[in-house]
């Protein structure tokens, strides 16, 4: 019994550090670095700019945003989303207008203004950059 | 004349050319002192909120690092317009020595309409004139923007050929550029004409 015992945690013991050995060669996303080293910086990358919007994958899927949004600014005062895409300036500045499903708050009540769950824009829709994909993915949207 | 009246005449001729230099000089060395963003900010109600969002906006960090100063924006160039505007300006020194109006920034912010509706009047009656300073229509390369701002600076937009002045000015779509907007505003104002 003791034998099966020691011989027991000292094959446990060699996995565990044959397991360590293993995981320090693993190639990660990060590529072949070493964890206690920095990741290599990406390359700079130009926000996705496209006339006319970027289609989207699935039919209620969150629409991505086709331009840069780096001086815009969402906190308790203003949204500058807005400026373009309220209701009141969506025509004018020929904008999408906000979703009407984002004028309805938790209640099922239809508001005239974007209900305040809806408020913050970035939390759905992402600006793109122009960057390949980490892995290869053969994914295909709904068409 | 006697020659004793020449050298009087000449003495006082003199010393009125320096006097007028050392007055005249002396006064407009310290306009422009006066004109620096760095006096501008020696407020602490101007550094510590519109100087600090200016630090986000594009007309502080750009990609070529040519920047625009508080004054640039809010001082007229042209001379009269200048001294107005710094006589004006002992409006700000009462407020900021006897009422303490926006001495803090949760009182700037209850402030900040009034404040904003204030450079935003200014600018419509000037024609933005200090925008004007730095960006030029005749040297806009509409190629080089993007198709919407491209449409809304194209002169055929406003009608504004064959001599007639364009309705609108650069203000009225780009409001809250350099600075917060204020809570409370309304899109439209960003949105001339159709709103």
């Amino acid at each position: 019994m003791k034998k099966t015992m020691i011989t027991l945690t000292t094959a446990l013991v060699v996995l565990i550090f044959s397991g360590a050995v293993v995981a320090g060669a693993v190639e990660s996303l990060r590529g072949e670095q070493p964890l206690t080293e920095n990741a290599k910086e990406p390359a700079k990358k130009q926000a996705l700019v496209v006339k006319g919007g970027i289609e989207r994958s699935y039919k209620q899927q969150p629409p991505v945003i086709p331009h840069a949004i780096d001086k815009d600014e969402i906190n308790l005062k203003v949204n500058t989303c807005l400026n373009c895409h309220s209701e009141k300036t969506f025509e004018a500045k020929k904008a999408p207008k906000v979703g009407d499903s984002h004028f309805i708050d938790r209640d099922g009540k239809v508001l005239k203004t974007i209900s305040s769950r809806r408020y913050f824009c970035e939390q759905c829709h992402a600006p793109q950059l122009n960057a390949d994909p980490l892995v290869v993915n053969n994914f295909e949207g709904v068409k | 004349m006697t020659s004793g009246e020449k050298r009087g005449t000449f003495g006082v001729l003199v010393v009125g050319v320096v006097l007028g230099i050392a007055l005249w000089g002396g006064f407009n060395w310290t306009l422009d002192l006066t004109n620096t963003e760095q006096f501008c900010i020696s407020c602490h109600e101007m550094e510590a909120t519109p100087y600090n969002e200016l630090q986000e906006t594009v007309h502080f960090t750009n990609r070529t690092g040519v920047r625009a100063t508080c004054p640039d924006c809010h001082v007229p160039r042209p001379w009269i317009y200048k001294i107005v505007r710094k006589i004006k300006a002992s409006n700000e020194l009462y407020h900021h020595f006897v009422t303490g109006e926006v001495d803090t920034p949760e009182k700037f912010e209850s402030n900040r309409m009034e404040l904003a509706q204030h450079v935003w009047k200014a600018m419509k009656e000037t024609d933005s004139r200090e925008c004007r300073n730095c960006h030029k229509f005749q040297s806009m390369d509409l190629e080089k923007q993007q198709s919407r701002a491209a449409d809304a600076h194209d002169p055929y937009y406003w009608q504004a050929v064959d001599g007639n002045e364009p309705t609108y000015t650069c203000i009225d779509c780009h409001k809250g550029i350099a600075h917060s907007l204020p809570e409370g505003f309304d899109p439209t104002w960003n949105s001339p004409g159709e709103g």
